[in-house]
């Protein structure tokens, strides 16, 4: 009697362990699945916020090259051309591009047309100089924010006040969408151009180009300092104190927040080294010294894998140490290390904070052709189209950020190539 | 000019490394003997001797010749009385006529009298670095080649200086603590100075904006820190509890419950997650988790901020889950199995053993991951600069809009740096105490993780 | 006494604060193969590691006493330990060839040790050396691929003829044939012998037969001491003591 009454009292008492165990176990199921959601939904967000920014929107435009406005003649050399009064002829265009345009609706329909309409034209003429005295129709880049009102990024159902582009320029968008005198194309400029106050012509090619040789600073110093830091210290570094110190020194280094290195670069770089601000040498350097630790785990840790009768073999031989260390246990380590650069070079790459702290933030408008120019980087270029109030460049950090993404992922994949390329078993 | 320099010391290195091989030859030809080392040793040793000093005169012109040269042509330049001048400015402007004479029109006739000036400095300089680098190639190849003697042993000396470049590689680790450290105490003593530090530890009141005008002191601007500190430790709270359950969990399930394929997949994606960069999770706070928690609030009638603590600290949590599981995944790992087995062997199912035996084995090990990770949350600077806002405020609600020290540090950064303004200077101050603060966890918890480890070794 | 290539006299060797050897007295005689036999951990691999001071390797090692080779010290700090190994080659239990291609592993120590002054030469050394150690006819089409692709036994004859390029007068073989089958076996034994013509050959072997059938003197190692040493054809026949009787006819180690 008592022995069943314990026994029933067991079963329950199991099956509410077990069911105990499904749900603990459901708990960290629902934990995996909301992590890889929010990765899930973060690639969404950038995707569906970005996908527009490759594309731009132009209009089609009348132009009138004529010699009288624009000052030139048939004859006129190339240099002569140059100087012609373009802005003159974009002028007439605009006051000629709807029927009795009044004064005041010209100066709205001129903020239809990106800034840098005079330069297209101008460029235009420049490939075809037998089109003077000529009329042509071309395409030429609208506003962002005719651009942004056809896209749907913003909004025409807010009142008057709070939009970018009042009714009556709202009417004429419509009135060339009906006359299919604007499409959509691919956006050139984002891959073409550096950034800008104009979110039309902002692209990301300057900040690309600052941050390819931020990268080239970083593993021309990183990778050279790290594979000799870490040939001492697992081949020939004593057994001391010093050598203690070095090891603690370089684990606590993988710990110190980004931006202290940043400050780094300010204090010693900048201030006490005079380096020149807002370079790639400087941000490299910066960059170079925070990615050092992980280069030297990995490159450590290859060294460690290539086995000791490798290196037996050649000193019975008769090598050095150094010639022992250096013919055949260095490239045998050389692709591990390799690897763990690439890995090191993406973090580098997406690294922000001591770039700002270094001057990188400033505005660079052309693309920087060394590393001891101005310029821009990838990240920060983020953030500063992020933090811009203008609408335009909300999609233009987005696809920025896709544009970086896809970089880190090259970057990744190579590394994974090597690893299975390269990695011996031993 | 750099360009051209570097092919000249190509050149350099190239014929002084034929030269070393070809006189060894020679003179060991001549004495009959062999030479102790290889040929090549000694053409090494002449080529070290003829780069190294080159490279050093390479870079002290490549770091401080438009250094000096601006200072010449500005101490050299006839500023006019009463007239107000921006140093920075006008070097641009001596420079651009400089480098282009058609900026030259209408400009003030000092500026172009500067400029001549400049470009001719720059010519001076330039011939100079010519010569010198020539003659100190000449002159390190003249005293190597004195050594190529067969009895010399090049090898050696060869080895002794690739341990010298070596224990100069390992040394950078503790130049670049020792940099920080300098830069930091340096400019925070500066800040000090003006700013009493019992103000920057215990005042409440931030208010880092000094009038720049003559006369006003620093004393009008207020350092008080606390509600930085207050933020940075609410983010931080929010960004933890986000982070150490679904991160622990998340470890759990890879390590006890998940199979080998599910660890396969879900690993390498938690690593993308892990190598995101922080700027693109500052954005999807600021365009997605933001304006969420701003409507979040409203709907309970709790007037949120368009940036505040709670979004920044969410997806700051996002961002340490992948720090954490993988963390805690491997102190899970490290439990011995035969801990495991001893408890499913009484009878007892996952969950408990999991509940009962393995966590609080593992306990250290968590604790010494959690600490780390609140390290990195400290210490993250985009993710707040974009989604927790500038404006200081000592609050416990996260609806509202808090900042960091990190935050402050870039905002005192941005812009204008003077660095003879305690504003500017505020940076190295908080940017100490981030480094203190994180250097302190940091070797708390990989104390506690060694001495776990050992336990289990 | 006068043709003594090795003369080894009280040697002791220390890992930390075990001894491994205690008191080695041996003197081994110019082109003949020495057998260094005994129960597993008794220091015959410490011994030989002795001699070309690859002890060196281990932090912990610490040697004293002395090892004569051709009259000259070499338990000193002023050994050159460099041209010592290259005078003394060495062939380990396990083949170790570089991940380099068979010739590059062969021409590597002539090419450090500037043995040669053209291709032609080194071509040479490289050919002598594989067909010395009677490899040449099987790899002599394949000398560009990696050393790692050859099967063991090649391995090992490859790291023979990587041994003898570099022309040494003494070779000191670690139980060159454990991981070799039978046949690969019979083929380094063979090797071995011709090599006795122009080397001085000290061999470690765990197979009395092996030892019996390749060697001139045999040394008996025991705890770490040197039991007993002689004719090779004495110790298998008649040792003296009663360790090593008891060792060669298998009763224990
Ligand atoms: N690197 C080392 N560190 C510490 N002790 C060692 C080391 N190498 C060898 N020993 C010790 O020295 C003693 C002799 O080792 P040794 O390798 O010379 O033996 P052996 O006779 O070659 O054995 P085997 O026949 O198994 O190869 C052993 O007791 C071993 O434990
Ligand atoms: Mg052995």
């Amino acid at each position: 009697m008592n022995n069943s009454v314990a026994k029933e009292k067991i079963i329950s008492l199991r099956k509410k362990r077990s069911l105990e165990d499904m749900r603990f176990k459901y708990y960290g199921f629902t934990a995996m699945c909301l992590s890889l959601a929010v990765l899930v939904f973060l690639l969404y967000t950038i995707f569906s916020k970005g996908y527009t920014a490759f594309q731009k929107t132009i209009v089609l435009l009348e132009v009138d090259y004529n010699q009288e406005v624009l000052k030139l003649t048939p004859d006129s050399s190339v240099e002569e051309m140059e100087k012609g009064k373009f802005f003159r002829v974009k002028k007439q265009a605009i006051e000629n591009f709807f029927p009795d345009l009044s004064k005041s609706d010209i100066k709205l329909v001129k903020k239809l047309f990106s800034i840098n309409v005079d330069n297209e034209i101008k460029d235009y003429f420049l490939d075809n100089p037998e089109v003077i005295n000529t009329k042509q129709q071309i395409w030429v880049t609208a506003h962002s924010d005719v651009d942004q009102l056809l896209k749907g990024n913003s909004r025409r159902d807010v009142p008057e006040d709070r939009r970018k582009l009042n009714d009556i320029q709202l009417s004429y968008v419509d009135q060339l969408v009906e006359e299919k005198r604007v499409k959509q194309v691919f956006n050139n400029f984002f891959f073409t151009k550096a950034d800008s106050r104009h979110p039309e012509i902002a692209g990301v090619a300057g900040s690309f180009m600052g941050s390819l040789f931020t990268l080239f600073t970083v593993f021309i110093l990183s990778f050279p300092i790290a594979i000799g830091a870490s040939v001492y210290l697992e081949e020939f570094a004593p057994k001391n104190r010093i050598t203690e110190l070095i090891e603690v020194n370089i684990s606590n280094l993988a710990a110190v927040p980004s931006i202290v290195f940043g400050l780094l670069g300010l204090g010693v770089l900048l201030n006490v080294f005079g380096l020149p601000r807002s370079t790639p040498l400087v941000g490299g350097s910066v960059l170079a010294l925070m990615t050092l630790p992980t280069i030297i785990i990995a490159c450590r840790a290859s060294l460690k894998a290539v086995p000791p009768s490798i290196k037996e073999g050649a000193l019975a031989v008769g090598a050095t140490k150094t010639q022992a260390v250096f013919h055949h246990v260095v490239p045998l380590a050389l692709p591990g290390t390799l690897t763990g650069t690439i890995i090191g070079l993406a973090q580098a790459l997406g690294e922000t904070a001591p770039l700002i702290m270094i001057g990188m933030i400033a505005f660079i408008p052309n693309i920087p052709t060394g590393l001891t120019e101005p310029s821009a980087a990838l990240p920060v270029q983020i953030y500063l189209w992020v933090e811009s109030a203008e609408r335009g460049f909300q999609e233009k950090s987005a696809a920025a950020i896709m544009v970086i993404l896809i970089f880190l992922f090259m970057m990744n994949a190579i590394a994974v190539f090597l690893r299975n390329r390269f990695e011996r078993k031993w | 000019m750099f360009f051209w320099s570097l092919v000249l010391i190509a050149v350099g290195i190239f014929s002084s490394f034929i030269y070393g091989r070809s006189r060894i030859k020679l003179n060991s030809k001549k004495q009959g003997t062999k030479s102790k080392s290889l040929p090549n040793y000694y053409a090494q040793y002449v080529l070290i001797w003829c780069l190294f000093p080159a490279l050093i005169v390479y870079f002290s012109w490549a770091i401080f010749q438009e250094q000096i040269i601006q200072n010449i042509v500005i101490s050299k330049f006839e500023f006019i009385e009463g007239a107000v001048y921006n140093e920075g400015l006008l070097l641009a402007e001596i420079r651009n006529v400089a480098n282009n004479p058609s900026f030259a029109d209408g400009k003030s006739i000092e500026i172009i009298n500067a400029a001549s000036h400049y470009s001719s400095l720059r010519q001076i300089s330039q011939i100079s670095f010519y010569t010198s680098i020539i003659i100190i190639m000449l002159l390190g190849a003249l005293y190597a080649s004195q050594k190529l003697k067969p009895e010399f042993h090049a090898q050696h000396t060869i080895e002794r200086y690739i341990q010298y470049i070596l224990i100069f590689c390992s040394s950078v680790a503790i130049f670049t603590t020792i940099g920080i450290v300098f830069s930091l105490i340096f400019e925070s003593l500066r800040f000090f100075a003006e700013v009493s530090i019992f103000e920057f530890l215990f005042s409440t009141e931030w208010y880092p904006f000094i009038p720049i005008r003559e006369g006003q002191t620093a004393a009008e601007g207020s350092f008080g820190a606390v509600p930085i500190f207050a933020g940075t430790f609410l983010v931080m709270v929010v960004a933890m509890c986000v982070a150490a359950p679904l991160g622990l969990l998340t470890a759990i399930y890879l390590a006890e419950y998940a199979s080998k394929r599910v660890r396969k997949t879900v690993k390498p994606l938690l690593e993308i997650l892990a190598g995101i960069p922080t700027i693109v999770y500052g954005f999807f706070a600021f365009v997605s988790v933001a304006p969420f928690v701003k409507a979040f609030g409203q709907s309970f009638g709790i007037d949120a901020s368009p940036t505040s603590a709670l979004a920044a600290g969410m997806v700051m949590g996002v961002m340490i889950i992948p720090f954490i599981s993988s963390l805690s995944d491997d102190v899970i790992n490290s439990v011995p199995q035969s801990l495991r087995e001893a408890s499913l062997g009484i009878g007892a199912n996952k969950a408990e053993t999991i509940k009962k035996v393995i966590l609080p084995a593992a306990l250290p090990g968590i604790v010494g991951a959690f600490l780390l990770a609140i390290s990195r949350a400290i210490g993250e600077t985009m993710i707040v600069v974009v989604a927790a806002g500038t404006a200081p405020n000592l609050t416990g609600n996260p609806f509202e809009n808090v900042t960091t020290v990190t935050v402050q540090i870039v905002v005192a950064l941005i812009g204008d740096q003077e660095f003879d303004n305690p504003r500017t200077l505020s940076a190295f101050a908080l940017g100490l105490v981030l480094f203190v603060i994180t250097l302190f966890l940091n070797i708390i918890a990989l104390q506690i993780v060694k001495r776990y480890r050992e336990r289990y070794e | 006494m006068s043709n003594s290539k090795i003369l080894a006299n009280g040697v002791d060797v220390y890992y930390g604060s075990k001894q491994a050897l205690f008191g080695i007295s041996m003197d081994i005689k110019e082109k003949e193969v020495t057998a260094l036999i005994g129960p597993s951990g008794c220091g015959k691999s410490t011994f030989l590691r002795c001699i070309n001071r690859m002890n060196d390797l281990i932090d912990i090692c610490k040697v004293s006493g002395s090892i004569k080779v051709d009259n000259e010290e070499i338990i000193s700090e002023k050994t050159d330990v460099v041209s010592l190994r290259s005078k003394i080659g060495m062939v380990f239990q396990k083949p170790n060839p570089f991940p380099k291609s068979i010739f590059d592993n062969v021409a590597y120590g002539p090419t450090i040790h500037g043995l040669v002054d053209s291709k032609n030469d080194l071509e040479e050394i490289v050919h002598s050396s594989l067909k010395k150690a009677g490899l040449f006819d099987e790899v002599k089409d394949r000398l560009n691929e990696p050393g790692t692709s050859l099967s063991g036994g090649q391995q090992q004859r490859l790291c023979i003829a990587r041994a003898i390029a570099v022309n040494p007068e003494i070779i000191l073989m670690d139980e060159p044939c454990s991981a070799l089958d039978p046949i690969a076996t019979a083929i380094i034994e063979e090797l071995i012998d011709e090599l006795r013509l122009n080397y001085t050959i000290i061999i470690v072997t765990h197979s009395m037969q092996q030892a019996a059938r390749v060697s001139q003197k045999t040394c008996f190692f025991h705890l770490g001491e040197l039991i007993e040493t002689g004719e090779t054809n004495k110790i298998f026949t008649n040792p003296d003591n009663t360790k090593t009787q008891d060792y060669i006819t298998g009763r224990f180690g």
